[in-house]
């Protein structure tokens, strides 16, 4: 009976030793760990595959390594469940020399609580919400997607400026959704327009013939949205089908139409938005990344894999600075607010608050793609309400 | 509101509420009768809506997708109780609810798998992509052929279960069991065909709502909720309860997002709020 207990304590030490022998193997070697904080199950799952591929993408044209450090990605799938969220962010901490992800809003607002306090560089590669660079910023949080105001505010003026004086809101009534018309409201009040009605649609109801049929009788000089994904496809969808397009010009932040162009149809044709990135943008950064991705990855980008393309470009950039050393982060942190990369969506730099200042982008729906008309606003800067950095 | 504004409302109303009676009728069926509570038949719609979409694609024709497809869904719906549903008849309904919400699992898991994450959409045929107008407002005419079909549906479900052989071994079947066994009718092989039926109606709600709702991951669950809710406002177990439920609720969620905006997601919980205080089994509910 004895012979089974020693080799099992044979084994226990063999792996022990092994442990300690990978431990110091590592420690010379020194992998730079980028911990991805990611949806790779669920609705989002696709949008974080295309931000991970698209991440590794920049990775292998940096030689696979960064500031002279090669890369252990740590992957973790948040499944876009705030819930879940405090325990995925404790799994990556003191396991990772940076953390990037969510897509999720919700997810971002839970880890941002928790590296605020562990001090640990951060870059948000996609949630918009506005507290993550507002009412929550801190030195060592990044942001390289968008803020929710910087998809909505620029159309407000683009409406104006087209002689849409009265206007329709209707939008998912949650976080992004009133951040989005907030900021829609902000803009279109400036230049004097006037909301007629906002109609909230409970999230994540996609009911909405009731209200298409009352948007026919109030008579708004255009309507602006804010749906995503199977949402935004069945609304657009239903908006046609109510016969309102030809009638009242549908406007709404680039997520109405991203992603959903192919269920959408016909039905999209001539729909404006406002976005930070289009796959059309014509410029050599562009063409040249979506090319790569799409021999990478053999699916075709989009403007979730340019954040993640950027956010490891904008690390590759800062990490040379310092020569790869993550624990000097205040340097590391001056490198990044400095950094400059030739981004797939234009002219990028960090605001005070630490959010990209780009340029938003108008674009219309033409014979099922999607066409830049130009820039709705150029070098748009969220106002960063509720942020001390810099100020 | 204005008068063709509220005719249209209504009209809204019954579409939606008629869509419904297709789900929960099925669901109140295999509720009432086969005493199975089915999780997975919101995974019925969700499988319909996806075969509509994958069949429309290489066939270019809804209507030959739905004729592919809804064969189809009755061998799944008759494969499914055969092999899973059939072992839990004399089970409680805690184990009913567990393996069904596993077949939701892995109906998801399969859709994943085979179609994707991705939201499809499915045309409308050409020829009923026009409108018709309603003073200043229009509806879609496939809109009112999914209405006219519901109906179809309802009364032809009418016709089999008060008129036929078959519906009378059904009802005699459901109130006792045993004693239509020992008359020599085979009753599992009732059960069966029944619970294949519940499934081609979710499947057929699906396919056609199709081109109304577009095709996406977790379309199941959400018409699962609405479905029960409709079927215990009816009283479970009643068809012409679900129908009545199924209105009742398509007309308060249509109007209470015009009235109420604030108030429009709970409304329909609170109308079966109100219902069960009054009538605990529902509008039509038989006592146990």
């Amino acid at each position: 009976m004895s012979a089974p207990v020693l080799s099992r304590r044979f084994l226990l030490g063999a792996a022990a030793a092994s442990l300690v022998v990978r431990r110091t193997f590592a420690a010379a070697k020194s992998k730079l760990r980028i911990g991805l904080l990611l949806p790779y199950s669920g609705t989002y799952a696709a949008l974080g595959n295309n931000i991970t591929d698209a991440m590794k993408l920049a990775a292998k044209e940096h030689g696979d390594k960064l500031g002279g450090r090669e890369i252990d990605w740590v992957a973790v799938d948040d499944e876009s469940d705030p819930a879940k969220a405090p325990a995925n962010v404790n799994k990556l901490i003191g396991n990772v020399d940076v953390l990037t992800g969510p897509v999720h809003s919700g997810v971002a607002m839970a880890m941002m609580q928790i590296v605020r306090q562990e001090k640990l560089l951060t870059i948000v590669t996609n949630a918009g919400a506005q507290a993550v660079t507002g009412t929550l910023c801190a030195p060592n949080v990044f942001r390289t997607s968008f803020s929710n105001w910087q998809t909505s505010y620029p159309c407000a003026e683009v409406m104006l400026k087209a002689g849409h004086r009265k206007v329709v809101l209707m939008f998912w009534n949650y976080s992004f959704g009133q951040e989005s018309m907030a900021a829609f409201k902000e803009g279109y009040a400036k230049g004097g327009g006037t909301v007629v009605k906002e109609i909230a649609v409970p999230f994540p109801s996609t009911e909405f013939q009731a209200n298409l049929s009352e948007i026919v009788s109030l008579k708004p000089d255009a309507v602006f949205v804010f749906f995503a994904g199977a949402g935004a496809a069945k609304f657009v969808k239903d908006y046609e089908g109510a016969g309102l397009r030809e009638k009242i010009p549908l406007y709404g932040s680039g997520f109405l139409t991203e992603g959903v162009l192919g269920a959408q149809g016909a039905a999209a044709e001539g729909i404006k938005t406002t976005l930070h990135y289009a796959d059309a943008l014509d410029n050599p950064a562009n063409k040249k990344f979506r090319e790569a991705f799409q021999k990478a990855t053999g699916r075709n980008a989009d403007v979730y894999a340019v954040a993640g393309y950027d956010t490891v470009n904008l690390l590759s950039a800062a990490l040379d600075k310092v020569q790869g050393d993550t624990s000097a982060q205040k340097e590391l942190i001056a490198a990044l607010e400095s950094a400059h990369i030739d981004s797939p969506r234009g002219p990028f730099r960090f605001s005070k608050a630490h959010n990209p200042v780009q340029n938003v982008y108008l674009r219309e729906v033409k014979a099922g793609k999607e066409v830049v008309l130009g820039v709705a606003l150029k070098d748009a800067e969220d106002p960063a309400a509720g942020c001390a950095m810099g100020k | 509101m204005t008068l063709s504004l509220f005719a249209l409302q209504l009209l809204n109303g019954v579409e939606y509420g008629l869509l419904l009676f297709l789900v929960a009728s099925g669901l109140t069926l295999v509720f009432g009768i086969l005493g199975v509570l089915n999780f997975a038949h919101g995974s019925f719609y969700m499988l319909g809506a996806y075969l509509a979409y994958w069949f429309a694609e290489r066939t270019g024709s809804l209507l030959l997708a739905m004729l592919i497809g809804l064969p189809l869904m009755v061998l799944l719906g008759l494969f499914v109780e055969r092999f899973a549903i059939a072992r839990l008849y004399a089970r409680d309904h805690l184990s009913q609810v567990l393996l069904t919400y596993g077949l939701v699992l892995l109906f998801n898991e399969l859709q994943r798998s085979l179609f994707g994450n991705e939201v499809h959409g499915v045309a409308t045929p050409p020829l009923l992509a026009f409108r018709i107008p309603l003073g200043d407002q229009a509806w879609p005419a496939y809109r009112v052929l999914t209405a006219f079909a519901c109906l179809a549906v309802a009364a032809a479900m009418r016709q089999v279960i008060l008129r036929t052989r078959f519906g009378m071994r059904v009802r005699a079947g459901a109130s006792n069991a045993e004693m239509v066994e020992a008359l020599g009718i085979d009753v599992r092989r009732i059960f069966s065909s029944l619970f294949a039926a519940g499934a081609a109606l979710a499947a057929l709600a699906g396919m056609l709502a199709a081109p109304l709702t577009t095709v996406y991951p977790g379309m199941g669950e959400d018409i699962l909720i609405v479905s029960f809710v409709v079927v215990v406002i009816g009283g479970i177990g009643s068809i012409k309860g679900a129908f009545i439920g199924a209105l009742l609720v398509g007309l308060s969620d249509t109007f209470g997002k015009v009235l109420l905006p604030g108030f429009s997601s709970a409304i329909v919980y609170a109308l079966m709020a109100a219902v069960l205080v009054f009538r605990p089994r529902g509008l039509l509910g038989q006592p146990a």
